[in-house]
């Protein structure tokens, strides 16, 4: 059965919908193993001591802030949207890369529940609210993001978005992400999309040469690269805008920057309106690269083009890469990332010749929502380069990942989320946290990937100072233990 | 507190853990749905503290958890908390889910408190309150379930120059670190032995044990923390000096000294007053030497210094700020914009900041940047441009009209490198 379904409010968080997990402990071909005959129904283990997690409303909010010319409204105490600031900073720093001049103020609001709202509900402020940001913002769309508080109390919020609607005659969505429901933040990503696929996107009015690019803000590599085969990117949602969103559905394909991503996204597109989704993962190692590409070529018909343009890319950086080989021969790596994008990494690590070493990757989906094997990035990086040791689903537990460091000591840590690479240096072991997803991607992102790599191990000087004087309030107890003492049991 | 909220200048209630974090060796513990620790951890950028950020323990309430209440959840992670961290005290903190589910906290936190654990729960349930309010809520949380238990061996006001100081909100005023080793360094320097209980020149839980001890306390803000000092009276009869904004430049810390010396004076501390007077006179010559320095610049630069002032930020700034740009630097002070969502019956008591009949406070019902700057655009061009300007137009209005705005929100956080100093740099004007 499909996995998506634009007629309800809400979609299914992945726990349920794809049967993604948070805990797993072993090694990269154990959990690819697992997937293969667990049609979709991986055990998930608890733990009895967690830390902080990310939750699904700032996710959705990840999808959503960067439009253009949309609105955001967080229904919920002022709390819950206080971490946004960091999307409008991100907006008007790489607002560059995607050639525009003059960013504008990100349009973040909150509904500012208190408690009385929490008794006689929070509807009324709600319609107040987006009534008052159409007239102070003129957004394009408005998106209402639900918080916990908002959850609980109850608020019929697809009511009244969808009354404001009619009333003010542009999208008003609702987007379900209360923290609670889900233990996997990228269920909010989720709910962003099926936000956008339900009342943004509209049916097709005509064909464009335009692919779709599920990404974050990374830089515009894919301009370049689509300008090859006569096409133009046209990028979701980052910098988008209600209307180019809106076309979404004439475009010739759609590829994601991250399958953890845009995996509902670009099924919902596929399935709803026959935009075919490439099901490579992302074009990171030289294996995947030529895959993703030749797969790109096939839906487009420019097989010939295709095979040309990877001869010349190959020409150009092989001589490169074996280079780079040399240097970084030997050394190794401990990666902590979201799903298929950490999975990458660890591919793009072993095609410069180094040693994983493991892995704390924040949940694993054992299947995406277009249910194809094909797709699964952890296979693809298992059968290009081999099994992965000590790979661990672990939601950014700060507590394992510390542990693990300071037993397995790589010679270099790398990071995808913000306060991991903090651990690393406190540790002297060097750390690299790229913020640009785009960054490694393709013959040239190797290179300039492995460069940074060489450069954050051959020079080591700050870590090696902070780690003098580092501070640690993990026991000593804690350190030498088991890191997943707490995983799957009481303790 | 009533309505919408444009980028918000505080947080919600639960983002008064960072007053936990803001102890050496402290943790807050938080009983609440994952995400909130992220959203405070996002609003105070790099604030991670001690224990702080991602190294907080947290229950992470789940679908299970609101149905069938979180307690066993809490008990667990509690319990493994004292296993993995090495913590000198540890404070629950509740988000909106425990608080709305009705979890009784207290009666778990109470088995750990029959062990003997420093351990303290309070409520910050994010609907309560603001993260202003709730910073009083987490103190008096901690001096009556913690302090309380040593008071034997530190006896009410029992030492006759010891004083607590309770100042800044820390991480909510970013500068809170450089102001409380100000505040220190400038009472010490008057004599005083100083508990100044928050960042890294306290003495951590110890210091806050000896809280019943102090002859008084000393509260500079005009409004939050007050619960604080009053609580401290009835349960200590300590009576306190208050200081009711940010005592920037010459006049105002000499102001501020003088009258707390007075106040000492008054309440039978045993300092060295002529030692003491001495410090004030060195340290106002030590200013006004370097303001003179500073003055052909404020006089004579010819490319641009603004002629107007506009300040959004909490009372204690405003009014602090306001006073020494006015009298120490000559750039006049136009409508100050207060954001903290002052408590009505202080906000008629602030209406006016200083004589100077055109400053005027202003307190936005709400807190919205735009809607602020938009008056502030409206005021300054006469044009009724509120609805349709955006706040960048309004910033770039003032702009070239010469005006500097102060303004700390959380995207400054990441580029302000203002002074730290009190009284001997100039003060934090980063716009």
């Amino acid at each position: 059965m499909s996995k998506v379904n634009l007629d309800i409010p809400e979609v299914e968080i992945r726990e349920i919908r794809l049967g993604s997990i948070t805990g797993f402990q072993g090694t990269a071909e154990e959990l690819v193993g697992a997937c293969g005959g667990c049609g979709g129904k991986l055990k998930d283990k608890n733990r009895s001591f967690s830390q902080c997690l990310g939750c699904g409303t700032s996710n959705a909010a990840c999808t959503l802030t960067l439009i253009q010319d949309a609105a955001i409204i967080s229904h919920g105490p002022v709390g819950c949207s206080t971490c946004l600031h960091e999307f409008a900073f991100t907006y008007r720093v790489n607002a560059h890369l995607r050639q525009i001049e003059h960013p504008t103020q990100r349009k973040i609001f909150s509904t500012n529940l208190e408690e009385k709202d929490t008794i006689y509900g929070g509807g009324k402020k709600l319609e107040a609210a987006i009534r008052e940001v159409y007239k102070r913002a003129n957004p394009k769309a408005i998106f209402v993001i639900t918080t916990c508080a908002a959850g609980i109390i109850g608020d019929d919020v697809e009511t009244i978005t969808n009354a404001a609607e009619g009333e003010l005659g542009i999208p008003v969505v609702a987007v379900f992400c209360e923290g609670f429901r889900s233990k996997i933040w990228t269920s909010g990503f989720d709910a962003g999309y099926h936000g956008i696929a339900r009342k943004i996107i509209q049916p097709p009015r005509e064909k464009r040469n335009i692919i779709n690019v599920i990404n974050f803000w990374g830089s515009d590599v894919f301009r370049e690269w689509f300008a090859e085969f006569g096409y133009e990117p046209n990028y979701i949602t980052p910098f988008s805008t209600v209307d180019t969103l809106s076309h979404s559905s004439e475009a010739a394909l759609t590829i994601q920057a991250c399958s953890t991503l845009g995996s509902y996204l670009g099924a919902a597109l596929e399935q709803v309106y026959g935009v075919p989704e490439i099901r490579n993962s992302p074009p990171y190692g030289i294996a995947q690269t030529d895959r993703w590409f030749r797969e790109l070529g096939k839906i487009l018909g420019k097989e010939q083009e295709v095979e040309a343009f990877l001869a010349r890319k190959k020409e150009e950086y092989l001589p490169k890469i074996e280079a780079l080989r040399e240097r970084l021969k030997g050394k190794t790596a401990y990666v902590t990332a979201g799903a298929s994008h950490g999975q990458s990494l660890l591919a793009l690590l072993a095609e410069l010749g180094m040693k994983p070493q493991g892995a704390a990757i924040f949940h694993h989906d054992p299947i995406y929502d277009n249910e194809s094997p094909d797709a699964d990035t952890l296979a693809h990086t298992v059968s290009d380069y081999g099994d992965v040791p000590n790979y661990n689903v672990c939601n950014k537990q700060e507590f394992e990942l510390v542990n693990v460091l300071n037993r397995i000591h790589p010679d270099i840590l790398l990071a995808r989320h913000g306060g991991m690479t903090l651990w690393g240096a406190k540790l002297g072991i060097p750390s690299l946290l790229i913020g640009d997803e785009h960054f490694g991607m393709g013959y040239e992102g190797l290179v300039a990937y492995g460069e940074r790599i060489a450069d954050a191990i051959e020079n080591d000087e700050f870590v090696k100072n902070l780690r003098k004087h580092a501070v640690n309030p993990y026991t000593k107890w804690w350190m030498e233990q088991d890191p997943y003492t707490f995983l799957g049991r009481n303790f | 507190m009533e309505g919408l909220i444009e980028q918000e200048r505080y947080t919600c209630a639960i983002g008064a853990l960072q007053t936990v974090v803001a102890i050496p060796r402290a943790v807050p513990i938080l009983h609440s749905g994952p995400g909130c620790g992220t959203m405070i951890k996002g609003f105070f950028e790099r604030s991670s503290g001690y224990a702080g950020g991602d190294t907080s323990p947290c229950t992470n309430f789940s679908e299970r958890e609101v149905v069938f209440g979180g307690t066993d959840r809490l008990r667990s992670i509690i319990k493994n908390t004292y296993k993995v961290l090495d913590t000198d005290l540890q404070v629950v903190v509740t988000g909106c889910t425990a608080g709305i589910v009705g979890d009784d906290v207290a009666s778990v936190t109470d088995e750990f408190y029959d062990e003997g654990k420093p351990i303290v729960h309070v409520e910050t349930s994010g609907f309560k309150s603001n993260n202003y309010v709730s910073h009083s809520a987490v103190v008096n949380a901690i001096i009556e379930q913690y302090v309380s238990r040593f008071e034997s061996e530190n006896p009410p006001r029992s030492e006759k120059n010891l004083v607590n100081v309770f100042a800044s909100v820390p991480y909510q005023d970013q500068f809170w670190k450089g102001n409380l080793r100000e505040f220190k360094r400038l009472l010490e320097g008057l004599g005083f032995q100083v508990n100044i209980l928050f960042g890294p020149h306290s003495g951590g839980v110890k210091e806050w044990q000896t809280i019943p001890k102090a002859n008084f306390n000393v509260l500079i803000s005009p409004w939050y923390g007050e619960p604080i000092v009053k609580n401290l009276k009835r349960r200590y009869g300590q009576p306190y000096f208050k200081f009711s904004y940010l005592p920037i430049g010459g006049n105002e810390t000499t102001r501020f000294l003088e009258s707390l010396l007075d106040y000492a004076r008054k309440h039978h501390s045993e300092l060295d007053w002529k030692k003491a007077r001495a410090f004030i006179t060195e340290e106002e010559n030590a200013y006004y030497e370097e303001l003179d320095n500073l003055a052909t610049f404020l006089l004579e630069f010819r490319y641009g210094l603004p002629n107007h002032v506009h300040i959004l930020h909490d009372a204690g700034y405003v009014a602090g700020l306001t006073k020494f740009l006015l009298h120490e630097t000559g750039i006049v002070p136009k409508e100050q914009f207060v954001v903290d969502n002052t408590p009505k019956n202080i906000r008629s008591r602030w209406k006016r900041i200083s004589n100077q009949p055109q400053i005027n406070a202003i307190f936005p019902c709400i807190s919205i940047r735009m809607q602020v700057h938009c008056r502030i655009f409206c005021a300054e061009s006469g044009t009724a441009a509120r609805d349709s300007s955006s706040a960048a137009d309004g910033i770039r209005s003032l702009q070239k009209k010469r005006t500097a705005i102060f303004s700390p929100s959380p995207a400054r956080r990441l580029t302000a490198s203002c002074s730290q100093r009190i009284m001997s740099d100039t003060p934090a004007v980063c716009a």
